[in-house]
């Protein structure tokens, strides 16, 4: 079966020099969800923003059988559905209803269908509600379904969710799991939140300093790198509880 | 925000409302062409300006008294020319200014709060205002909100920071300054933030309207009508 996407030796340097990511293979497929785990600063969203082109390194990058090259920029963004991690950039358009139909009318659906895909997607979202809101009328996790339905509109086959629970309290979280777990999409989250991964990911993978260091189950690698979502390791807390004696 | 109670009044359903943005805003050059070439003491033409201005803004169910006081924000600009005039002698110039000015306020008040915004760019665009200046618009007013929370939060910041003696004068404009680069530059990583967002959903550098805008008979009707009403009253 092909991968959707296939990455390999992907090498990507700022020009600042910074090397940023370090000879990257990686594979996704169909129906699969993959969690990215790493520090800040270790190559994660870099690598997600190769995968529709946004940023181009060296090496092979490959979505569902197209390589990401210029000609091919327009179909693959159709391809992979990306939610960024700040809603507000996302959703630049003076209304939901028109920012939600932003992608499929650059896929050159007439106006009615664009409306059609967008009120579909603002149903799928659970948003259908703020079809004619603005967005800065939205908290923010009515922000995020609203740019995750901006990325459904567009029937994506990948979706490419950075950090999707920056900013949400407890409820928004949980709502975003239930409503991510029914998508059918193939599905990478990049994220810190090791709970949320562990609800929707069966595979994860791990970034040190550019470099994919670890593929494994979410448990595997949180356990391997003492990704926990705790601040403190237990030798932090038994040091604590003595001085506090 | 000031403009937030603006943009809800664009969103309602009269007469007024439902007429193609390009028909109003060739009454409202028409109008502001007629009132700037009204002698300032014309009152007649003037009271019949302000009628219909008042008879708009009851057509489309604005609150009169809310419009007339926002419309004020223009008055401690025209007032002082107004009163640098009158000191120059010039009385009828220096009520003519005010008394403009004010109108003027007024109409504009009146075409936005029964357009809404990405309509009423559409219909500059369509009369020909480069696409340029039309997107710059958009996207100014969608993330004023955003920048004006982040100045907000940073203003929070320094407030923290100042200690209950509060900083000298030198020091709150020091933090001032640096807070306005900060703001700048988060500013810029935004744009590049939304560019890459745009990107992602296949932007090629063109806008497609969703709701392409309509001319109708009605929309011929109100403006022949009234752009021949505010002829006639600047005529006569």
């Amino acid at each position: 079966m092909t991968p959707l996407i296939e990455v390999r030796d992907l090498r990507f340097q700022y020009e600042d020099g910074t090397q940023a990511l370090d000879g990257i293979n990686f594979t996704l497929h169909a129906g699969e969800t993959v969690a990215l785990f790493g520090a800040n600063g270790s190559g994660k969203t870099t690598f997600v923003l190769q995968l529709n082109g946004i940023l181009q390194g060296q090496g092979s990058v490959t979505v569902c059988g197209l390589p990401v090259t210029k000609d091919n920029l327009a179909t693959v963004r159709s391809k992979i559905g990306m939610v960024f991690q700040d809603s507000d950039e996302q959703l630049f358009m003076p209304t939901v209803l028109e920012d939600v139909a932003f992608g499929p009318l650059n896929q050159g659906l007439t106006s009615q269908q664009a409306i059609e895909k967008a009120i579909a997607a603002l149903k799928q979202a659970r948003m259908e509600h703020a079809a004619n809101k603005a967005p800065y009328h939205l908290s923010a996790g009515e922000k995020r379904k609203v740019a995750l339905a901006g990325v459904l509109a567009m029937d994506p086959e990948i979706l490419v969710l950075d950090e999707p629970t920056t900013f949400l309290d407890p409820p928004a979280q949980r709502n975003l799991v239930h409503l991510l777990s029914e998508l059918p999409q193939a599905k990478l989250i990049v994220t810190h939140n090791t709970r949320f991964a562990g609800a929707l990911a069966q595979r994860a993978v791990f970034f040190e300093r550019g470099k994919l260091v670890a593929d494994g189950t979410v448990q595997e690698i949180v356990q391997r790198f003492d990704w926990t979502y705790s601040a403190l390791a237990p030798e932090d807390l038994r040091y604590l509880a003595q001085r506090r004696l | 925000m000031h403009h937030v109670l603006v943009d809800q009044w664009s969103q309602g359903s009269s007469p007024l409302h439902a007429r193609d943005p390009r028909a109003k805003l060739l009454v409202l050059v028409t109008f502001l062409v007629a009132l700037a070439t009204t002698a300032g003491n014309a009152f007649p033409t003037l009271a019949v300006d302000a009628a219909l201005l008042a008879a708009g803004a009851l057509i489309a169910g604005l609150p009169l008294g809310r419009l007339l006081l926002r419309a004020m924000a223009i008055l401690p600009f025209s007032v002082t020319f107004g009163i640098i005039s009158w000191l120059a002698g010039e009385h009828l110039r220096a009520i003519a200014l005010v008394e403009k000015s004010y109108l003027s306020t007024v109409a504009v008040l009146l075409l936005v709060g029964t357009t809404p915004l990405p309509r009423l760019l559409s219909g500059l665009e369509a009369l020909g205002t480069p696409r340029l200046l039309v997107l710059l618009a958009q996207f100014l007013y969608r993330y004023l909100f955003v920048i004006s929370e982040q100045a907000q939060h940073l203003r929070l910041a320094a407030a923290c920071r100042e200690g209950s003696s509060g900083a000298h004068r030198h020091g709150k404009f020091r933090a001032a300054a640096g807070a306005l680069a900060v703001l700048f530059a988060r500013s810029y990583y935004r744009a590049e933030g939304i560019h890459q967002a745009m990107l992602a959903r296949a932007f090629t550098g063109r806008f497609s309207p969703l709701n392409p805008l309509r001319f109708g008979p009605a929309d011929g009707f109100f403006t022949a009508v009234i752009g021949a009403m505010l002829i006639l009253a600047r005529i006569q």
